[in-house]
């Protein structure tokens, strides 16, 4: 969904988008809290001003990524090189010659990828938060959890890290925080299951 | 109370397993007389006949002794493979699950929490209908977790759905004597135009044929008019429903509905293709790909028509109730609190007329087919505005004061500007260029309302209660807009709540505001022991407090496959 394998230029602003012509806040908002809110700048990133200190998955969790990247590349080489040398196709040379290269360069973000995901333990909600290109929050109310998920790869078991996944009913939910360290993932989810327990809601 | 729901373990209706196997059944009928055609052809009409069939084939070959043999071995093994399914196959309505046995060789055990109900369907197919025999569902949440009650007297049918809900509902007590059953009685439906009127009372129960007196028979004519009776009866069953919650549509509404939809354009460019290309000539191919599937669209018309025939929706105490169908009826009860979200839209061929559909997202799903062809989540297939809030009014009852009515009306009407929503900015248009202004959501009375779309209208109700998550994106277009996309996260259906366009400050607001909603409805929720928080609103009850659910390790259905 909001995770593409777009290489991520933080701060870069689409060229053939014109700026907006009307004046900010143009159509009065009606019922909306009267609080002055502070206009944004073109192009700042969503930001909840009232969410507390975002917890961050581990750093390491970068190499997994990393490794899953390097593999996807050395498959579509290995099947590009094969097309060009193998049957002679040309263009397949250049089409794989860009997707490495679009590849590599999003391995580059790949560490500012993996400390955009943060996640945070509110009163009665989890938020989670991915991504810096396309960005996307998600808040879930504890009591709607049916399940936490917790699955290990093999990079990430090399590496003593674990992925986490709130399941509710909803399947556009997607709340799968990545990269957190075992004992970590453990203790989440079973302060998650106690969360969820003390707050729960019928279907 | 019926006797089906005190805890014991009952049977089905002794004919269930033939009416199951119904289709099979016509299928071997249909072979046997294609294989004998002109054996039959000679027998009605006297025309001889040139070539063999297989009973020519037998009874040359000498094997007609082998060949009866046969036949009856294998109509005994078929004797007892029913019998044995039919003894076999019990069910079990206790004070908190409803529970069914069934299979012979492969043992199933399915066991479905009564306060996990998610609706309650009772279907007649057209066999098992002329038989007077039911099918009665009771979904729960989940893939495939439906506990089936498959064939029922259609009387008892009735009675079962009525102990189940009220027994799910958490009243303890049995009901007032008002709301006993009435099979079918006249009266109810009598006022309803376009309803057969005075349908014969039917005192025959669920199908038991009275062999008593009168002899052989009298007893024959009392089935038949109980059947006849039955079959004419109308569709929304007398069961305490208020006439003045009734929605039905006229038929020429329901007519003009199905000819003016998308499939019809697509129909009318298939017939112009078609004419175009016999008048050039040349060009079969096209006679060929096109014909059939004209052939083919006569029969979803008619399927769609007669599926959307005697279309009721009326509001019962133990909740929704949705019936529609011709010749294969159904008729299913959503308790309070099982619908996720809701879609009220306006195709724009229908737009001339006033008419809009609202169909739901719901976490039970009835195997059956719902109206459409679709499964059964359309409520209203085509309705007025004035249809569309009775409706919203049954399906959401807190919204049945003028403050909400005027919201919605806004939400399904208005063109946007200062009316209670929060609209996208006017920037939103380069993203949204007709429809920005109508583009916003407002949260009103535990629900939220997303409002989109300016030439097919769409309003979208969320019940916070049943809201799973909320979230917000935004990619680089929507950053140079200051702009982004919210989404309110509900089971899955044909509604989608999605905000296409929304200021991204606004955004942030919503995922707060809604997620803060969601958690307050959710926990003064108790909707699923509906008929209890009733009571106790009227402190009538002895102090029962709607007790969290409580839920063991299993999920709300378990099944045990042996």
């Amino acid at each position: 969904m909001a995770e593409q394998p777009v290489p991520d230029y933080p701060g870069s602003i689409p060229a053939e988008l014109p700026a907006p012509q009307p004046p900010v806040g143009a159509t009065p908002v009606a019922g909306a809290p009267p609080t002055p809110e502070p206009v944004a700048p073109v192009g700042a990133r969503l930001d909840l001003p009232e969410a507390g200190e975002w917890k961050r998955v581990s750093p390491k969790y970068v190499m997994v990524e990393i490794v899953g990247t390097v593999v996807f590349l050395v498959i579509v080489c290995a099947a590009a090189g094969a097309l060009w040398l193998l049957l002679d196709q040309v263009w397949a040379a250049w089409v794989g010659g860009l997707i490495a290269l679009v590849i590599l360069v999003s391995l580059a973000f790949e560490p500012r990828r993996v400390r955009s995901i943060g996640y945070q333990l509110r009163a009665d909600d989890l938020l989670f938060r991915r991504g810096i290109m396309y960005q996307r929050f998600v808040s879930v109310p504890y009591g709607r959890m049916q399940l936490v998920d917790i699955t290990r790869g093999p990079v990430a078991r090399l590496l003593g890290l674990a992925d986490l996944k709130f399941v509710t009913a909803a399947a556009t939910s997607g709340v799968a925080i990545p990269g957190l360290a075992e004992a970590d993932a453990d203790a989440l989810r079973d302060r998650l299951v106690e969360l969820a327990e003390s707050r729960r809601a019928g279907l | 109370m019926t006797s089906l729901a005190d805890g014991d373990w009952h049977r089905l209706h002794p004919a269930s397993p033939l009416l199951r196997g119904g289709i099979f059944v016509f299928a071997l009928l249909g072979f046997v007389i294609a294989n004998l055609r002109e054996r039959v052809v000679d027998v009605v009409f006297g025309i001889p006949r040139e070539s063999g069939d297989p009973l020519d084939e037998i009874y040359e070959r000498g094997a007609v002794g082998w060949a009866l043999l046969i036949a009856a071995a294998i109509l005994i093994v078929i004797l007892v493979a029913f019998t044995l399914s039919w003894r076999m196959h019990t069910f079990r309505v206790s004070e908190e699950s409803v529970e069914v046995r069934s299979g012979i060789l492969f043992r199933s055990h399915r066991q479905a929490r009564l306060d996990r109900i998610q609706g309650v369907n009772i279907v007649r197919p057209l066999i098992p209908r002329l038989f007077g025999a039911a099918k009665l569902e009771v979904s729960v949440a989940g893939q495939d977790a439906n506990v089936q009650l498959a064939y029922l007297g259609s009387a008892l049918a009735d009675g079962l759905r009525r102990d189940i809900l009220q027994l799910a509902s958490g009243a303890r007590q049995p009901r007032p004597a008002e709301d006993t059953p009435m099979p079918y009685g006249p009266g109810q439906g009598a006022g309803d135009p376009g309803m057969l009127p005075d349908p014969t009372p039917a005192d025959a129960q669920g199908g038991s044929l009275p062999a008593t007196g009168g002899g052989r028979r009298q007893a024959l004519n009392d089935y038949a008019s109980a059947r006849v009776g039955e079959f004419l009866a109308p569709e929304l069953d007398p069961d305490a429903a208020p006439p003045e919650s009734v929605v039905r549509i006229p038929l020429l509404r329901l007519i003009g509905s199905i000819v003016f939809s998308g499939f019809t354009i697509f129909v009318a460019v298939a017939i112009v293709a078609l004419i175009v290309s016999v008048i050039v000539g040349g060009s079969e191919w096209l006679l060929i790909a096109i014909f059939p599937g004209l052939i083919a669209s006569v029969g979803y018309y008619f399927s769609r028509f007669t599926k959307s025939l005697r279309y009721s929706i009326a509001g019962t105490r133990d909740g929704v109730r949705v019936g529609f169908g011709l010749l294969t009826t159904s008729n299913e009860t959503l308790p309070p609190g099982r619908i996720h979200a809701i879609g009220v839209t306006q195709p724009v061929a229908w737009r001339p007329f006033g008419w809009w559909q609202i169909s739901i997202n719901k976490a039970g799903h009835s195997t059956n087919d719902g109206a459409a062809g679709a499964a059964a989540t359309t409520v209203l297939p085509v309705g007025s505005l004035h249809d569309v809030e009775k409706v919203l009014e049954l399906i959401l009852p807190e919204f049945a004061i003028d403050e909400q009515r005027a919201l919605i009306q806004r939400g399904l009407t208005s063109r946007g500007g200062d009316d209670g929503f929060h609209n996208a900015p006017r920037r939103a248009a380069w993203l949204r260029p007709f429809s920005w202004r109508r583009t916003g959501y407002a949260v009103s009375a535990g629900a939220v309302l997303l409002r989109r779309g300016v030439l097919s209208r769409e309003l979208v109700l969320v019940p916070l209660a049943r809201l799973q998550s909320v979230g917000i994106n935004q990619g680089p277009v929507r950053r140079r807009l200051r702009l982004a996309t919210a989404r309110l996260h509900t089971v899955a259906g044909p509604v989608s709540a999605t905000l296409g366009v929304i200021d991204a400050g606004e955004a942030v607001r919503l995922l707060e505001v809604v997620t803060a909603g969601a958690v307050a409805s959710a926990d003064s929720d108790t909707s699923h022991h509906w008929s209890r928080t009733a009571l106790v609103g009227q402190g009538a009850a002895p102090a029962a407090p709607a007790e969290a659910a409580p839920v063991g390790p299993a999920g709300p259905a378990t099944e045990v496959t042996t």
